[in-house]
């Protein structure tokens, strides 16, 4: 499944280009953070990566394996979370895969205890707190053990308790052997979390370096503004 | 002054003689015999035209209720037979209808706008339209005729099942779709195939179909045309509370058609209660 190379990867519903041909390849460890604008394609990228939207161009080679099934999981930025109790919204994830009852129970269970939910376990999941919802959909993605995590802006809109909760889960998916690739508008998350950033603007990388290097420093103007806090539509204007 | 009034009000005595009710005045006709003239000389009424009428239909109420309060065998063996059926036909109805709605809401393939719409329209379906349909595979000459089912209950509940599936699958094809909208890309992500979505999906939306599947009573319970045709309405074997009401009334039986019309009444507010309720209870909870 790795290195994962992204070549010439297009998306341009009617005729408008979205991504403009991007072209990436990531290793199989580390947290790699996709930082940049808003509109610039960061969730896009992940989408057409999970298989959720047709590429117009381009392709993606997983390591010279076919199709990353039941390898790959997505949390969502808002997580979608089922009517149930919050054991079976993460049991149910295991269905796809070959494992029995008995087997599905106890892996629920023991993501359930990492994250923090497992006295939870029955209650509703819609009953959960913005935080608590997040640290479950993350538990839901962790349970399938994937061998590459999409996680869009999982932090946001919660506050700084219930996002060092999230971070500290990333960090141990990543330890358990998860490569994890995510996005975020938060430049102290990227700090503590990235191995790496890619930087995307205008629907191309601009960058893709080491976190270290891109912060201190960052070689494409975009990058520079971006890191500057200044907005896009200067940037597209003093072109 | 009473001139114009009594001269309006003038009956024959051969017509209709002091005191006897007739087919056009079913009261005993208040007024004085004039042997003079040999005419009845009918008084102007003291209260309002509608004010002896409703002598009777207060005896109907009471008679009505009468018959409740008396737990009147002949009336709970109607009532009796008309949960069975439609509970019956309820059930029947939620096991074929719950899962078609979903698969038709998760499902793509071509035709599937076709189905929706035919699925819709179904839902209006006039129920003696079912009875003729159902009476015609049910007869000897039909093709489930060796069965012998017509004129039996359980002839009814397939005419009830027949009506209540549209509604039930149309109602959820349209509460699973909304649902899947939403849940679709992360059930793509994760690998659940469709078989399997229908079954998330249908535990999903659990408190939303129950109310669904409680208008499927409603419909069963209430229609009267495809059971009268199918079931033949016979006293004591076929004869559910809205054929009743139907015969008893046209044969004068005010007050048994009153009161079965108040258990029908009573049902179907105790049905919408209860799915009141539930959508409380499972908001609540979180549902």
């Amino acid at each position: 499944m790795f290195p994962l190379r992204i070549a010439g990867l297009r998306f341009a519903p009617a005729g408008r280009p979205l991504l403009d041909g991007v072209d990436l390849e990531l290793s199989g460890e580390g947290i790699s953070v996709i930082l940049g604008p808003n509109g610039a394609g960061k969730t896009l990228l992940l989408r057409l990566l999970a298989g959720l939207l047709p590429a117009h161009g381009g392709g993606v080679d997983w390591g010279g394996a076919p199709e990353p099934a039941g390898r790959l999981a997505m949390v969502f930025q808002q997580p979608m979370l089922l009517r149930l109790s919050v054991f079976a919204n993460v049991e149910f994830a295991l269905w796809p895969q070959a494992i029995r009852p008995a087997g599905r129970k106890a892996r629920t269970l023991a993501v359930l205890e990492r994250v923090g939910l497992a006295h939870r376990a029955r209650d509703s999941a819609r009953l959960l707190s913005g935080g608590e919802r997040q640290r479950l959909a993350l538990a839901r993605a962790w349970a399938m053990a994937p061998r590459l995590l999409l996680l869009d802006e999982p932090t946001a809109s919660l506050d700084p308790t219930a996002t060092e909760a999230v971070e500290t889960i990333i960090r141990e998916i990543r330890t358990d052997g998860a490569k994890v690739l995510m996005t975020t508008h938060n430049l102290g998350q990227a700090t503590r979390l990235a191995d790496d950033i890619i930087f995307l603007a205008d629907g191309r990388v601009q960058e893709h370096e080491t976190a270290h290097r891109f912060f201190a420093r960052p070689h494409s103007p975009a990058a520079r503004a971006y890191l500057q806090g200044e907005l896009p539509w200067r940037i597209a204007f003093d072109r | 002054m009473l001139a114009p009034a009594i001269s309006l009000a003038r009956v024959s005595t051969r017509m209709v003689p002091p005191g006897i009710a007739s087919p056009y005045f079913p009261l005993p006709i208040p007024g004085r015999h004039d042997p003079a003239s040999g005419v009845m000389l009918v008084l102007p009424r003291a209260r309002s035209p509608g004010a002896a009428s409703r002598v009777p239909m207060t005896e109907t109420l009471l008679e009505a209720f009468s018959l409740l309060g008396g737990f009147d065998h002949r009336l709970l063996q109607i009532v009796g037979l008309s949960l069975r059926v439609s509970l019956t036909a309820l059930a029947i109805g939620a096991l074929i209808g719950l899962p078609l709605g979903a698969w038709l809401a998760v499902a793509d393939f071509r035709g599937r706008g076709a189905m929706i719409v035919a699925l819709n329209a179904l839902m209006g379906l006039p129920s003696v339209v079912v009875g003729v349909l159902v009476y015609l595979v049910l007869s000897r000459s039909g093709p489930l005729g060796s069965y012998g089912l017509l004129f039996s209950p359980p002839a009814m509940v397939v005419a009830q099942t027949v009506l209540v599936v549209p509604l039930i699958a149309a109602v959820t094809r349209q509460i699973v779709e909304d649902a899947w909208k939403e849940y679709a890309p992360e059930f793509s992500v994760i690998g659940i195939g469709r078989p399997q979505a229908v079954r998330l999906l249908l535990a999903d939306c659990r408190f939303s179909l129950s109310v669904a599947t409680l208008a499927g009573l409603g419909r069963a319970m209430s229609e009267v045309g495809a059971v009268m045709i199918v079931g033949g309405n016979i006293d004591g074997y076929t004869r559910v509370m809205t054929t009743a009401i139907a015969l008893e009334t046209s044969k004068g039986d005010l007050a048994l058609s009153i009161a079965l019309g108040i258990v029908l009444l009573t049902l179907i507010l105790a049905l919408n209660a209860a799915a009141y309720s539930l959508r409380g209870w499972a908001a609540r909870r979180g549902g």
